[in-house]
């Protein structure tokens, strides 16, 4: 596909933070390329302001975190404004790991608006991108 | 292969790859490698048990993972479960601690005694371990990459409060080659880290000769996609990289071998997991008496926890996590582990709670006081199938340390990251598999609740005030401390590790002048540098 319009939906895999878990960022990482996404797998311990950065060199479309330590919120709190310092505010922002279904709204309202706790399926993952995901990519 | 199986009958295979037949006789045992490596408990090559007389004599020390919050937090919950019967401690630290930053680091903020005890000084040590008697609950610690640094402070604190540190007995986990591969917590490049487990292996075996100063796991390798094959196998070469470490510099391996130990899991299906502790036992007294020339009994043992199960339990039906528990623990009991605890049913989703690692405690205590499991030896020893499976299973781990080793061995695959990918690869498929039900999971891909209920878990509550609290008694030590003393006893870490020197007792000075666990990495890592991770997945 050499049509810049239709390119691959590009697909940023961070892991926040110290948290070492990182078994399921790496099943999911392969999930979504099998499912056609071109996926950039950051590797363990990035900083907010690392993640935010990866995102707009690489142009990405998606920016998906993987987090199972308990730190999610203070992690998204932080990365949320550089995010839009950068202009990334219109990508689609996601979280998965161990979420306790009583902080979704607080990282709905800090824009991670994909939301796959622990037990979510590969194909609901990928449904999600392929659904929200900005209509220039396919 | 056999052929009483009725062509009807659906091929089973168990996770390791082996088939699994509908019956078993005697004539299975004698094909596969007959009942030369059975032998007795207590004796070589300790199939059936590392001791004669096992739990007879004293049934596995229950000690459950724990540990969050400041220092203090968790010293009530190691009293908690002192009180409720529990015979150790496992130490939980936060990920700041595990990987050697001060809790007023920028990158500790907000991961601050989250998912377990902040230690910044030696004074969080003598605040944690406050009014516990350590010769008679044992400590095991699970730290790795600043592990160094905290068998310091354990040995400091111990000998603070009058313990003969030579009489002291405790384990650290230390297994750094692991968290290359699983769980993350390394802070030096892959050389220098096996070098500081040398290290902290040859101090002990000098200072503190009844520590175990490493539990070599396979835990994490299979939570991280391993079989329980490769779990053991895998756990082998790292421990045999370590010896080698340790060999290189002179020691002879009977004055270490004998306090290695090993951390193994315990889910999946009961009799792979019995059978892979039975055949792990006898070929590890195998590589150690043929390959390494051990000569004392001691250096033979494959002295265990078997526990946790995490990578089986289940976010769906958490309450189903409790039956789980308690087969695993059957498991556990059934492999003659010496060590034994349980992940709680609620920790799939957050720490656990007082009372749910009560209930752990209690599914180990029932085994002991209603199930008969302390009564006799090995009691699946004799078995076609335990027997004939336990002999297949040492051979596919003999295959696969043999392979590992005609790759490069396990130090090489694991810095250029090729076994990270292989068990990732294999994460992926059985994640699949689930998905698809290949692999039944009650609750998950099976008998699914119709409409899940609102789970009913309790979430460790996480206090934001710990952080400022711990970093407050930190300026305070740093306060009160001797700042010259630090400085010196700083420089002397830095100047043995440049000497390529044993690090430890300049550690240990460190330590005792308070020094922190970021000051004393930043020291190290001027010297060693960080290891930069391989992505590969």
């Amino acid at each position: 596909m050499n049509d810049t319009a239709q390119r691959r939906i590009r697909v940023l895999l961070a892991k926040p933070g110290l948290d070492g878990h990182d078994q399921g960022a790496k099943v999911v990482a392969r999930a979504m390329m099998d499912a056609g996404f071109e996926v950039i797998y950051t590797g363990l311990r990035q900083t907010p302001e690392q993640v935010s950065r990866i995102a707009l060199d690489e142009d990405v479309d998606v920016i998906a975190l993987s987090s199972m330590a308990g730190s999610h919120l203070p992690f998204c709190r932080k990365l949320k404004p550089l995010l839009e310092a950068n202009g990334l505010g219109d990508k689609l922002w996601m979280i998965g790991g161990n979420l306790p279904a009583q902080d979704h709204d607080a990282l709905r309202s800090l824009g991670f608006t994909g939301i796959f706790p622990t037990g979510s399926k590969f194909d609901a993952i990928v449904a999600y991108i392929r659904e929200n995901v900005r209509e220039n990519v396919a | 292969m056999n052929d009483r199986a009725q062509p009807t009958l659906k091929r089973v295979t168990n996770e390791s790859g082996l088939e699994v037949q509908p019956l078993y006789t005697a004539a299975d045992v004698a094909a596969s490698s007959g009942d030369a490596m059975i032998g007795l408990p207590g004796e070589y090559p300790f199939t059936r048990g590392i001791h004669r007389e096992m739990y007879r004599k004293q049934p596995w020390t229950m000690r459950q993972y724990a540990g969050f919050g400041n220092p203090a937090d968790t010293n009530q919950r190691f009293k908690y479960l002192i009180a409720n019967g529990q015979t150790g401690l496992n130490v939980a630290f936060d990920l700041p601690t595990q990987i050697g930053l001060d809790s007023d680091d920028p990158l500790a903020q907000g991961e601050i005694g989250r998912v377990g005890m902040s230690v910044d000084t030696l004074r969080d040590f003598e605040v944690a371990f406050d009014g516990i008697d350590l010769d008679k609950i044992t400590v095991s610690m699970t730290i790795n990459g600043a592990a160094a640094i905290a068998i310091a402070m354990y040995l400091a604190m111990a000998e603070k409060r009058g313990y003969d540190v030579k009489q002291l007995r405790g384990t650290a986990q230390n297994d750094i080659l692991k968290e290359f591969i699983g769980r993350g917590t390394w802070i030096f490049p892959v050389e220098p880290s096996i070098k500081l487990v040398g290290d902290t292996i040859e101090y002990c075996a000098e200072h503190a000769p009844k520590y175990s100063p490493v539990s070599v796991c396979g835990y994490h390798i299979r939570e991280s996609g391993a079989t329980p094959a490769e779990e053991m196998a895998y756990a082998f070469c790292i421990a045999r990289a370590y010896a080698d470490e340790v060999i290189a510099r002179g020691l002879h391996v009977d004055e270490f071998a004998g306090r290695l130990s090993y951390n193994f899991n315990i889910f999946g299906n009961l009799f792979e997991q019995v059978c892979k502790f039975r055949a792990g036992r006898s070929l590890w007294a195998k590589i150690m008496k043929e390959e390494y020339k051990a000569e004392k009994p001691g250096s033979m043992w494959l002295r265990m926890i078997a526990a946790g199960g995490g990578g089986g339990l289940t976010f769906e039906q958490p309450e189903l996590n409790i039956v789980r528990g308690a087969y695993y623990a059957l498991i556990s009991a059934l492999s003659g582990t010496q060590t034994m605890a349980l992940c709680s049913y609620d920790e799939a989703y957050t720490i656990p709670t007082e009372y749910s690692a009560r209930i752990s405690l209690r599914t180990m205590q029932i085994l002991i006081a209603e199930m008969g499991l302390t009564e006799t030896v090995d009691p699946l020893g004799g078995s076609y199938y335990v027997e004939t499976m336990t002999n297949q299973m040492r051979e596919k781990m003999e295959e696969i340390i043999a392979e590992t080793d005609a790759q490069g061995g396990i130090v090489k695959l694991v810095s250029e990251g090729a076994i990270q990918a292989k068990v990732s690869a294999q994460a992926y498929k059985m994640q699949r598999d689930i998905e698809s039900g290949a692999f039944p999971k009650v609750g998950v891909n099976c008998y699914r609740n119709d409409q899940e209920d609102e789970h009913k878990v309790d979430f460790h509550p996480y206090d934001e005030d710990d952080a400022r609290v711990q970093i407050e008694s930190l300026n305070r030590v740093r306060a009160e401390r001797d700042a010259d003393r630090v400085a010196r006893t700083l420089a002397g870490v830095g100047e043995a590790a440049r000497a390529g020197a044993n690090v430890m007792p300049a550690i240990v000075e460190a330590v005792k002048a308070y020094a922190s666990i970021g000051e004393i990495t930043q020291e190290l890592v001027k010297v060693f540098g960080r290891y930069q991770e391989p992505i590969r997945f």
